[in-house]
Order: C-alpha cells, then structure tokens, then sequence
C-alpha cells in the first residue's frame, strides 16, 4: 500500500514540476512570444489568407468551418480507405455510421471507438486520419482556450484573437515537439513504428500467432498529449504494445495532464494575475486527490464476490494487466476520465462499482479536473462564473470577475451549458431505452446493465471515449446517437464560452474595492467546489444511484446478476 | 465563405504535416535506430520469430507455466459472422468486460479456480487480463506452478523456484508498476533448462 501511495505522489509531483514551466511556455505561445518556427507559420498563415485578430463571432464561425471540413475528410478517408494506400491488411471501408461515428468522434476531441483498431482501420486511415484529428481537435481546443483568456483580460475590445494563429501556433509549438519527443521515446521502449501490418509467430507450442503491428507510436504519443485518447488497438494502452511497462505508463499518464494542468496556469498569466490561475488548479488538484482515493480503496478492497477464487489481497484484477497493478490503472482511471482523454490501461467494465462510478462522475462534473486540452479550462471558468454569481446573490452585490460585472447575458449563456450534460446523457440514454436499443446492446444484467449505457452517452457528450466496453455500440441508432451527443458536448460549450468571452472582452474592468469579492483565496476554492459538486453531482446523483450505487449494494449483499 | 480557404489549406497542410511527415519520419527513426522495438521486439528463434517479448502467448502443456486467463476471441471458421474463444489472439484484443456482478464472470472465475485446487489462488491466475495478451504473471502466480511443471518435466521443484526467481523483473527503477515474471521469457528458460 505504501508502495502504491508513493507511485501517486511521485506522480502528483512531477505533475506539477511540469505544468508550471509548461504554463509559462503556453503563456508565451499564445501571446505570440514563441517564434523558433515563424518562417513557417508566416507560410501557413499567408497561404491561408488568415486575416486579422476576429470577433467572437467570426472566431467561432472559423472553428466550426475548421472542423466541419477535417469532419468531412476524415469521413470520406474512412469510408473510402480500401480504395486508399497503406491498408496492409486489406481492411474494409468502413460503415456510413460507423464512418460517421468516428469521424465526428476524433474532430471532437472525443475519441470514442465504437470500431477496434487493429481489426479495422487501415494504416493510412490510422495516420493521415486520425493522428491528424489527434492533433487538430486539441490545437482547436486550445485555441478557445487562448481566445477565452484574452476575451476575459481584454479592456474594452472587439477582438479576442485570431482562430487560424491560434490553431497554427498550438499546433507548431506545443503539440509537435511535444509528440516528437514522446513517441521517440516511446518507441525506444517497445511501442512498435513500422508499415508493415502483421507478423505471423511459431509459438513455442506450435501454433501461430499473428501479431497487429503498425505505427503505433506516433498515434499513441498525441492521443494522449493532446487528451484524445483514441488508440492504435482496440484495448487501447492497456494492450502492451501501446503501453509495454510501467515506465511508459507513467510518461503517458503524465502526458495526459500535462498541457491541460499547465494551460490553468497559463490562463493566470494570461488574464496578468497568476493567483487566479493558481486558484483553480489547486481547486482541480483537491478534485483528482479525492477521485483517486475512493477509486482506489474501491479496487484495492477488491470483489468480495470473487473472494473464494482470487486472493482478496490482490485487490480487483480482472481487467487489469499485471505490470501496471491496482495503482497504475486506478492512477490511470482517473486522470484518464478527469481529462477528456478517454485512453484506458484496464478496462472500466470490470471496475468495481464505486470504481466505475468515480470514473463516470469525473465525466459527468464536465472534466474539469485540468480536463480535455483547452477545454477543461473553460469549463472550470463556467463553474466559476456560476461561483461569483452566486456568492453575488449572498451578499446582494453584483457578481464581478477579474474586476468585470457578471450580468444577466453571461449567466444566460452560462446556464445553456448547463442542460449540455443532462441532455447528452440522461435524456439521450432515456431515448435510447424507450426505443429498445439500450437492452439490445448492453452485455450484462442487472444494473451493471444500465451502468454500461449511462457510461456510453456519458463519454461520448463529456468527449471522453473510454467506454465500459460490453456495451456493442456499433448499430446505426448508437453510431448516430452518441455521434449527435459528441456534437451536442463539445459545441454546446465552446459556443457560449466563446460569448462570453466575447462580451466579457468589452467590458471595463473595474479596479477591485473593499466590497470586492477576491476569486483568488482558499474561501473561493472552497466555494468553487460546492459548487461543482451541488451543480453537477446532484443532477446524476439518482442515475449514480440506479446504476453504480445498486450494483455496490448488491455485491455487498452477495447477489449476481 | 471568407472562412473556406483557410479552411481548406490549413486541413491540407496539416495533414500533410502531422498525418504523414510526422509518422513517416518517426517510422525512419524507429527502423535505423530502434529496429527491435520498431517492429514488436520479436524474439527469434531459428530464423523465425517464436513470439513477442511483450506479447503474451497461450501455453496449455502442463509441462509450461500457462499465462493469465485471456478473454480474446476470432471469428469462428465455420461461420464467420460469430466468433469462438481464441486466447492470445494479438491480432484482436479484448478484455472480457464483465462487469463485477456478473454471474458469468463468478463462472469463469470458479472454473478457473477448481482447474487450479482449491483456492484461493493468486488473482491473476483467475482473472482475465485487459488486453487479453498480458504477457507477464505475478511471481505468485509463477511459484504457484512451479509443482505442476515439475512434475510433467521430471525436475526438481527447487530448481524450478530459482529459475522463477531469477526471471522475476521488480519495479521499473525500484519505484513503479509491480514485481512480475515475463512468461514467454520464462518458458523459454524452461526449455534451455532440459537440454
């Protein structure tokens, strides 16, 4: 156990040692400070016809044509790929849903894999596809992130930047070396590299065994650097050629938080007060400390129902692989479904109950525990925006952040994002059951049952993509319907922040007073957390309880299902 | 309209960029520097590749120490639109999914655990790995072997336990993950040992 607890500290540490010289390079890319490539973005750029800083409005207008054409190529990539090069395999087009899925799955941010790798997707379609949405859709990410700090520091302006340098700097300075370098390392370690689509074993034993390789590496590095999560196999990093030990473990657990804990402190730089920042990472940082200490007493206590077959001491091995034991897939579980990243080294179907439920409210809450790359952020700055509001109404002041007034506009469009989730995942699982096609694609019964398809629609609106992978979604009805929940999850937040920003960016900002309510101490932290967990833990706690709570009670109780 | 060209040429030059220059020159490292690891790290045996050294393999023979239950599946010959168990199928990974309070996965386990003895046993031995090709085992689950394969090879069991200890690889950098035994490596050993 204290072997364990030292493995998630050391990594809590390194987390940090990371994200604050990361916030500071961050910071300075997005401020137009970094220009070791200005050759080539000034090629970008004037190839594009990029323009100058743009409105919200435009920025978002931008965004959407952005990805609405990777969308369309990913798609035609995807459903045309045995016409295309690189498909050793001889793999199949894919579906129209399940083209459909995937594309609009990877330009989200997403990464749901309603398909499994190796046995579906050619190698171009995994590199010039995916890999390529990999890193669009977390620049794209980042670049509302950027636009948000600006609209929010900004005095009195139009303008909160400009989506094409945005999405071209993110992309040149940050997510490119930062790949580069870890798939050269990965690769050292064992993650494969290579065209080639198989290799045909004599085992010991006689028989053959044809091992899927391909280019792993370089899929794997920006899956996780860039919070997408979708893997090169279909058991994602928990196979051992996208994750072969401990060590490559580590590195990619640390890559999965690294840009979105650096950008919060980025963000404080940015809006010129770091406290800020400061403040909500540490609120972030109670958040994922609380999240991996239940799940891990949950799957270190074990399934009292497998207690006469396995060695309880063992804690809850099935799903898991032995070198990376209960802590180095609970640590993963976490920051895995705290980000937006949605890879897996064990599988979640077979978490325990609480375990399972952890992972699911992370997701629930908005991943806003550092979150997807970009878009953690500004979902906490949401949280935070309902926070002032209501600390407003206790004290009968008009609610005001970095020194400009919250009004009525804001807190509208604030509370839009809030009917995001719920719509995405209880109304679209409620649908889902109404019509029979939840009971015809959930693998177990009882209410592990409605635990895999809460899951499924809860990772597919939060942009997540790790799954409770029993549940077969790859039918027409849930192709589209978690395809359309992707869609409603990511768009159905970035618009309205970006309004925000937009509006806040006119404002003046008021120099702070006595009456002042500071959003930088411990009071606020604590505020912030009530917050979240009154907002988004209440809306799912009678869903928690049908699902993951009744499968607790039961397995207590000795019952299967 | 004013957002379809940037549209359009930023798609193109980055999947130029990052969805071909990017893997492709990360391939050309991989095979001139790193050719092993590039291609699997297979472990060859006359010319031919036996395995993986980090993919696990099936091993039924009682005279071998067997892996961890895997839950991996092909399509079935016969009929191709259902599938059939495949252990250590790496051309199709697969965890079995079951959920805790699956009476399946309580069957599994309990016909794993009688094959066994009577329990309980080291908890790898009776659950199915994520990946379904887990290439390793815990040292308990090794030296809980150790008698069966004694026996069906005529060795002794002391030199069975110092060869399970001596493929036994501890935490990477005496810090992370878990002590385990790789068990292709294992095997392998095993083999050299009789001759």
């Amino acid at each position: 156990m204290y072997d364990d607890l030292i493995q998630a500290a050391l990594y809590g540490a390194l987390l940090v040692a990371i994200a604050v010289p990361l916030g500071v390079y961050i910071a300075a890319v997005f401020t137009g400070r970094v220009t070791f490539l200005a050759p080539v973005e000034r090629l970008l750029l004037s190839a594009a016809g990029a323009g100058q800083d743009q409105r919200w409005g435009t920025y978002a207008a931008s965004l959407l044509a952005f990805n609405a054409g990777g969308l369309a190529l990913l798609f035609g990539i995807l459903a045309f790929q045995h016409r295309l090069p690189l498909n050793p395999m001889g793999f199949d087009g894919l579906s129209w849903h399940l083209a459909l899925n995937t594309a609009i799955s990877f330009v989200t941010n997403t990464n749901w894999q309603s398909y499994g790798g190796e046995t579906t997707m050619s190698h171009f379609s995994q590199m010039a596809g995916l890999t390529t949405q990999n890193f669009l859709s977390a620049a794209s990410g980042m670049a509302v992130a950027a636009a948000v700090a600006r609209g929010f520091a900004a005095r009195q302006a139009r303008t909160i930047g400009n989506f094409w340098a945005d999405l071209t700097r993110g992309t040149l300075y940050i997510l490119l070396p930062g790949a580069i370098a870890i798939a050269l390392v990965l690769v050292a370690l064992g993650v494969p590299q290579t065209l080639q689509g198989a290799v045909t074993a004599s085992t010991v034993e006689g028989a053959q065994q044809t091992i899927s390789l391909g280019p792993v590496a370089s899929q794997v590095a920006i899956k996780q650097l860039g919070t997408n999560g979708g893997g090169f196999f279909n058991v994602n990093s928990a196979h051992p050629l996208e994750n072969p030990n401990a060590i490559s473990n580590f590195i990619q657990m640390l890559a999965i938080l690294a840009i979105p804990a650096g950008f919060v402190l980025a963000y404080g730089r940015m809006v010129g007060d770091r406290r800020q920042g400061r403040a909500l990472f540490a609120a972030m940082a109670i958040l994922l400390v609380s999240a991996f200490a239940a799940t891990y007493a949950a799957e270190r206590a074990g399934n009292p129902l497998a207690a006469a077959f396995a060695d309880p001491a063992a804690g809850n091995m099935e799903g898991k692989e032995v070198r990376f034991g209960i802590v180095g897939s609970v640590l993963w579980a976490v920051t895995t479904t705290a980000a937006s990243n949605g890879s897996v080294n064990a599988m979640h179907d077979s978490l325990t109950p609480l375990g399972g439920l952890m992972a699911m409210l992370n997701i629930q809450l908005g991943e806003i525990v550092y979150g997807g790359v970009g878009v953690g952020l500004t979902g906490m700055l949401l949280f935070v925006i309902f926070t002032v509001f209501l600390a407003g109404l206790m004290v009968g002041r008009t609610p005001e952040y970095l020194g400009k007034k919250i009004e009525a506009k804001e807190i509208k469009l604030a509370a839009l994002t809030l009917l995001v989730m719920p719509v995405g995942i209880l109304a679209f699982a409620a649908i889902a059951i109404a019509t029979g096609n939840a009971q015809a694609s959930v693998q177990d019964a009882g209410p592990h049952g409605l635990s895999e398809l809460v899951y499924a629609y809860t990772s597919a609106t939060g942009n997540n993509g790790s799954a409770f992978a029993g549940f077969s979604a790859n039918t027409p009805f849930h192709n589209v319907m978690l395809g359309l929940a992707m869609l409603l999850g990511r768009f159905g937040y970035i618009l309205p922040i970006l309004a925000i920003a937009g509006s806040l960016a006119a404002k003046t900002p008021a120099s702070a007073t006595a009456g002042t309510f500071p959003t930088h101490g411990p009071v606020f932290v604590v505020l912030l957390l009530a917050t979240i967990l009154i907002v988004g833990a209440l809306t799912f706690l009678p869903v928690l309880a049908l699902g993951p709570i009744a499968e607790h009670v039961s397995m207590i109780a000795g019952q299967r299902f | 309209m004013a957002h379809l060209r940037p549209s359009l040429v930023l798609i193109a030059a980055f999947t130029l960029l990052t969805g071909l220059v990017y893997p492709l020159a990360i391939t050309a490292f991989g095979q001139l520097a790193l050719p092993v690891q590039a291609n699997g790290s297979l472990v060859m045996k006359g010319g031919v590749p036996v395995g993986s050294r980090l993919v696990g393999q099936a091993f039924a023979a009682p005279g071998y120490f067997h892996p961890r239950p895997s839950a991996t599946s092909a399509a079935d010959p016969a009929d191709p639109s259902k599938t059939i168990e495949a252990p250590y199928n790496a051309a199709n990974s697969s965890g079995s999914n079951l959920g805790p309070t699956a009476t399946a996965l309580s069957e599994a386990m309990a016909a794993r655990a009688a094959a066994l003895g009577s329990g309980p046993h080291p908890a790898d031995l009776v659950t199915a790995s994520a990946s379904g090709l887990d290439p390793h085992l815990s040292p308990a689950g090794a030296l809980a072997q150790v008698s069966r394969v004694a026996a069906a090879r005529g060795l002794p069991e002391e030199a069975l336990r110092a060869l399970v200890a001596a493929h036994v690889e501890g935490r990477e950098a005496g810090l992370l993950g878990e002590a385990r035994v790789n068990v292709l490596a294992l095997n392998l050993a095993l083999d050299a040992l009789r001759r």
